[in-house]
């Protein structure tokens, strides 16, 4: 169990040591997480959680919604 | 008709999830189709022991590292504008978003993320056998992982197995199966991801076309063309008879958007199918003028199309609109009516209960039952809102089915000229092929402005149209959010081609 453990690590040790195109690959990935990140804390709150702390709250924020509003036209 | 802007709040927050998941979808297809072209390529090379099969596989692997790696996390934006832009829809789908959505992080994770590290990392490390599994159950995992996500999209365009929960607010899971089975994801899935294929194939093929112009990686180039034209000549059956399975579903669910992409306004028996047109721009629902300025028409195939019957009934706008009492269809006229009574009485419901009233909520909510099929018609203010819009259905689906049409006749040329050893000296079929791997763009992304626009205005079909499945932001808010996505997007995109470009140009290695 031990040696597969180990093999297993060393497997993925040697693997992102030896990485070329890989390295640029990752540096983008993390790049954009940390944006997306950033852009998630700014910007996207979830509305229902941010506005209310219990689900009644919401379901009947929701249902409030459906029963009172007159949405715009959509076509 | 044509569509005119409308710069409400829904419409940017409807324009920044188009965006969104335009963008997703530039990645999507060449993952799902080039995993399984990796797949093959690979499988040759343990099947035959030559090393230029290995020399391919790592080549066009390198290539789907560099489009993994763009498209990685795009997809979690979407789940973002769910909550924020969309709440009242996220809150009333959650209970059946929830198992599909979990079931794609579980089969995206332990499958594709398992056995991606053995397939770039395992070369010369593992057996060969052992490779070669890892990398078909990365072409299989990731597939699997669209299966959940096209099951919660094919829910939303065909809602089945769930019951609305006036307590809670939300659409709860009653049959997991009738949502996983339903004709609409299913037809959603095995079209989506068999025209992926095609889209994988026009890339090898593109790429490999830019080689034998370029008169490099000559051999490389022909092997990759072989393979790829075969796998999106069979990408290619399939898209087609699963294009056929979902005319007939969408005929039978969402009658409307079928008029729209057929720009049918009066439904007739033994219906004609528009094979190329062009619509009159004036006509509005309720017109007994001719739609078209011009079309070549095929007698009776829509009938056949939608109905399996030539002589059948194919309902157009205004009978969807109006009702046709003739054909049995209850209008889009009646239809708010009844949905106003299921709204009234959702709200006496929930008064009655909150003062206790439980004769007076038991009565609303036995009312409620009988209307709710027609819950989201009770928030459109005119029958004709019910339209989605008619030219951009209409078009795209007329380039979809045109590039569809050209795809297997390229890949039969292909084909033909590489197994004869006279690609090399055919240089418009290489120009052909380098173009068309931009026209397997077109083609998905025409898809899917079919199947979202199409069923406008819903959210969810029938149920909840998009201006109330809205949060309660301002314009501004979604504005804004949605150029700086623009500018992300654009950034991302840009950096992806460059690195895609220098890797084309460095070629495989070739020995």
């Amino acid at each position: 169990m031990f040696h597969l453990i180990k093999n297993t690590a060393l497997f993925y040790r040697d693997g992102f040591r030896s990485m070329v195109l890989g390295r640029t690959l990752w540096t983008i990935i993390l790049i954009k997480l940390a944006v997306l990140y950033l852009l998630s804390q700014l910007f996207f709150q979830d509305y229902l959680q941010n506005h209310f702390s219990t689900d009644a709250q919401r379901a009947d924020h929701v249902i409030s919604n459906l029963t009172t509003t007159h949405p715009p036209s959509t076509n | 008709m044509i569509e005119s802007f409308d710069l409400t709040q829904v419409n940017w927050a409807r324009a920044q999830f188009a965006l969104t998941a335009m963008y997703h979808w530039i990645f999507v297809p060449l993952t799902l189709g080039l995993a399984f072209l990796l797949a093959f390529f690979e499988t040759i090379y343990v099947r035959t022991g030559l090393e230029h099969w290995k020399t391919i596989t790592k080549f066009w692997m390198r290539l789907f590292a560099v489009n993994f790696a763009i498209g990685v996390a795009t997809g979690i934006i979407l789940e973002f504008e769910f909550g924020t832009n969309w709440s009242n829809y996220s809150w009333m789908v959650g209970d059946i978003f929830g198992a599909p959505l979990a079931a794609e992080g579980i089969f995206a994770f332990f499958l594709e993320a398992t056995f991606f590290a053995v397939m770039f990392f395992g070369w010369d490390r593992v057996s060969k056998r052992f490779h070669l599994i890892s990398t078909w159950m990365v072409a299989i995992g990731s597939n699997l992982s669209a299966l959940w996500i096209l099951v919660a999209n094919g829910w939303m365009q065909n809602p089945v197995g769930m019951a609305f929960n006036p307590d809670t607010a939300r659409f709860e899971m009653e049959n997991f199966w009738e949502i996983l089975f339903s004709p609409v994801a299913i037809s959603k899935f095995t079209h989506t991801t068999s025209s992926s294929f095609q889209v994988a194939a026009l890339f090898v093929i593109g790429i490999s076309c830019w080689f034998l112009l370029k008169k490099r990686h000559l051999a490389v180039a022909k092997r990759s063309i072989v393979v790829a034209s075969v796998f999106g000549l069979l990408a290619s059956g399939v898209v087609a008879f699963t294009g056929d399975e979902g005319a007939y579903t969408v005929a039978q669910k969402q009658p409307m958007k079928l008029a729209a992409i057929e720009g049918i306004y009066a439904g007739e028996e033994g219906c004609a199918l528009c094979a190329m047109g062009v619509l009159n721009p004036n006509m509005q629902p309720g017109d007994d003028d001719d739609p078209y300025i011009f079309a070549v028409k095929l007698p009776y195939v829509l009938s056949i199309l939608a109905n399996r019957d030539p002589n059948s009934f194919v309902p157009g706008i205004n009978d969807l609109v109006y009702g046709n009492p003739g054909q049995g269809i209850v209008g889009v006229t009646d239809r708010m009516d009844s949905g106003k009574i299921a709204l009234d009485e959702l709200a006496r419901y929930k008064i009655a209960r909150k003062v206790g009233d439980d004769q007076t909520a038991e009565a609303a909510l036995a009312l409620f039952r009988q209307h709710e099929d027609d819950l989201g018609y009770g928030f459109l203010q005119k029958p004709e809102e019910a339209v989605p819009p008619v030219a951009l259905s209409f078009y795209s689906f007329r380039v979809m089915v045109a590039l569809g049409t050209f795809f297997p006749i390229l890949f039969i040329a292909l084909l033909f000229f590489t197994m004869r050893n006279k690609i090399e000296s055919q240089v418009w079929l290489q120009r052909l092929g380098v173009l068309s791997l931009f026209l397997g763009y077109i083609a998905t992304q025409a898809g899917w402005v079919v199947a979202e626009v199409g069923r406008q205005p819903w959210a969810i079909q029938g149920l909840l149209p998009v201006s109330v499945a809205r949060s309660n932001l301002t314009t501004a808010t979604v504005q804004t959010t949605f150029f700086i996505f623009l500018v992300l997007f654009t950034v991302l995109l840009i950096a992806e081609l460059r690195i895609m470009l220098k890797q084309i140009s460095i070629g495989p290695e070739e020995n």
